[in-house]
């Protein structure tokens, strides 16, 4: 009986250790998936700023900094980063002469033009 | 890696029908068009709805339809449009096709008239009687002329005898077989309403260009600026400097001449104040107000002519859910009506759209930038530019201090940065 009940409650002990453990899985998944749903929004929330802030270049530059071919207007689409921000740094403070993109470029925080600069630059 | 695709793979089964739950409602709207994460119509293929359907399948990858929808087969850019008045292009240089924004970015592009908007079932009304439903709705109307604010210009402008072309298109062409038909010693003469009204710089660009075409071809002739403001509206001392430098005794501006009515049998304008003047061709701009789907709407809540939004995406103060883009919005100070603006206004709702439909934050710093060219001779444009910020705390956007201007001196490389600007807006909008 002893033995029987014992191993009984041991079976039951283990079940519940097995359904705590599952319980507790389930729970750190589900967690994990919280965490890794809030990565995936905040990346791609991220992301979706980034090529926002491009945007307000694309009507000159093209969509993703991909100027018509032919055109007055410089492709940035695939230009080193730091050429960019050097050339837009230099429109910002009016060391680069220019007809209209000084004016522009005295819009946007060094931060804003670092971050136009990775862009384009991790564009094909 | 294994994390990414752990992700990718929760997002592409549980985690993704969990967040697209509460969006259940759009799918059966969203599938016809390919999307799965509701489904956005957007009326007017202009500047702001053309960038919005293209930019709303760009931002959701996909996953958000889009049904646009034009009363006309395909784009013609109002910007450009006064060199077909002028004789340096055809209203074909200017003509660009949907076809694009369905192939390549799988927009439904209906060519159609929106008859009404059901706000309420969140859906609109076709002339042809069908009914499309929708999750969100983009209005980008453009502008209607209020026929009221000029006693007889409505059926002078029937009789195609007194126009405005102010959209571009058949109109534009025949206000240019008016000036090919005037006489060389004959007088154009433009009215300008008060501000605001639909491309701040344009008439003055216009009085330009065609100053440029009897130079060439009517040296006798004369143009004659009637701006019902007390002084031109945009680049003042660029376009000024342009009429004394480049046609001397041709181009006459008079200000505050507000224009009341007109005669087409004698072809003259009577003002509030002024003499009246008789012309030749007379291009009669009246008041202008939001596009009339919108006044329909009920959007159009600043003072019955233009609809004030909640600047951060967009979105009609008066009716939610529907967004409204371009010239028919109540604007920030220092905005433009102009078709660059309305490109970056449909990018800000474009962005908040489809963070709202796939349940991110809509971003709290948005961006704005404008610059328009205007010609001033057959090779020569000068540009006003300015680059807007969000302000939060007054929930509008102000001109960012010390940045934005206006060119020195006219100049040639201006001219062809004027095509280069049309080149690239235009695919940005439709390719």
């Amino acid at each position: 009986m002893n033995r029987q009940t014992s191993s009984g409650t041991g079976q039951q002990q283990d079940k519940v250790g097995r359904m705590r453990w599952r319980s507790g899985l389930a729970l750190a998944l589900l967690a994990s998936v919280g965490a890794a749903q809030d990565q995936a929004s905040d990346a791609q929330q991220a992301a979706m700023r980034q090529r926002m802030l491009a945007a307000t270049c694309s009507h000159c530059h093209g969509t993703d900094g991909r100027a018509v071919e032919g055109e007055a207007f410089a492709r940035l689409a695939g230009r080193p980063a730091d050429e960019l921000l050097a050339q837009l740094m230099a429109f910002r403070s009016g060391q680069r002469p220019a007809t209209v993109m000084h004016q522009i470029a005295k819009g946007y925080t060094p931060e804003q033009l670092q971050s136009l600069a990775q862009f384009f630059a991790a564009q094909k | 890696m294994q994390r990414r695709h752990l992700i990718q793979g929760l997002i592409g089964s549980g985690v993704g029908g969990m967040l697209g739950a509460s969006l259940s409602g759009c799918a059966s709207t969203g599938t016809a068009a390919g999307g799965t994460r509701g489904h956005v119509v957007v009326v007017g293929g202009g500047y702001g709805g053309s960038t919005a359907a293209k930019y709303i399948r760009l931002l959701s990858e996909q996953r958000i339809a889009v049904t646009l929808i034009e009363a006309d087969a395909e784009f013609v850019s109002c910007p450009l449009s006064n060199l077909v008045l002028g004789g340096q292009r055809q209203i074909g240089d200017l003509t660009r096709p949907y076809s694009t924004l369905a192939s390549k970015h799988g927009v439904r592009v209906l060519q159609q008239r929106v008859a009404s908007v059901d706000a309420a079932g969140k859906s609109v009304s076709l002339a042809n009687g069908e009914r499309i439903a929708y999750d969100k709705l983009v209005l980008s109307p453009g502008v209607e002329m209020i026929w009221d604010s000029v006693q007889g210009l409505q059926a002078a402008q029937a009789e195609g005898r007194i126009l405005q072309a102010w959209k571009a298109g058949p109109e534009t062409v025949a206000l240019r077989r008016q000036l090919e038909a005037m006489p060389d010693g004959g007088t154009y003469a433009i009215t300008i309403p008060e501000v605001p009204y639909r491309c701040p710089p344009g008439p003055y660009e216009r009085a330009c260009v065609v100053a440029a075409y009897f130079k060439r071809q009517k040296p006798r002739s004369k143009v004659l600026i009637l701006d019902a403001n007390p002084d031109v509206t945009s680049k003042p001392g660029l376009f000024k400097k342009a009429w004394s430098e480049l046609y001397p005794g041709m181009v006459e501006y008079r200000p505050q001449h507000k224009a009341m009515a007109v005669d087409a049998r004698s072809n003259t304008v009577k003002f509030e104040v002024q003499e009246d003047v008789r012309a030749d061709v007379l291009n009669v701009l009246p008041s202008m107000r939001a596009g009339a789907l919108a006044v329909q709407a009920g959007l159009a809540n600043a003072n019955g002519r233009w609809c004030h939004v909640n600047f951060m995406n967009f979105e009609s103060t008066a009716v939610p859910g529907i967004h409204v883009l371009g010239d028919s919005i109540q604007v920030a100070a220092g905005m433009p009506k102009s078709g660059h603006m309305a490109n970056s206004h449909a990018k800000v709702a474009a962005a908040a759209i489809v963070a709202e439909l796939l349940g991110l934050q809509v971003n709290p710093q948005p961006v704005l930038t404008n610059t328009c060219y205007s010609y001033v001779a057959d090779a020569q444009a000068i540009h006003v530019a300015s680059v807007h910020e969000f302000v939060a705390e007054q929930k509008t956007f102000r001109a960012v201090a010390g940045a934005g201007g206006v060119s020195d001196a006219r100049s040639e490389q201006e001219a062809t940065y004027a095509q280069a600007w049309a080149r690239n807006i235009w695919n940005d909008m439709l390719t």
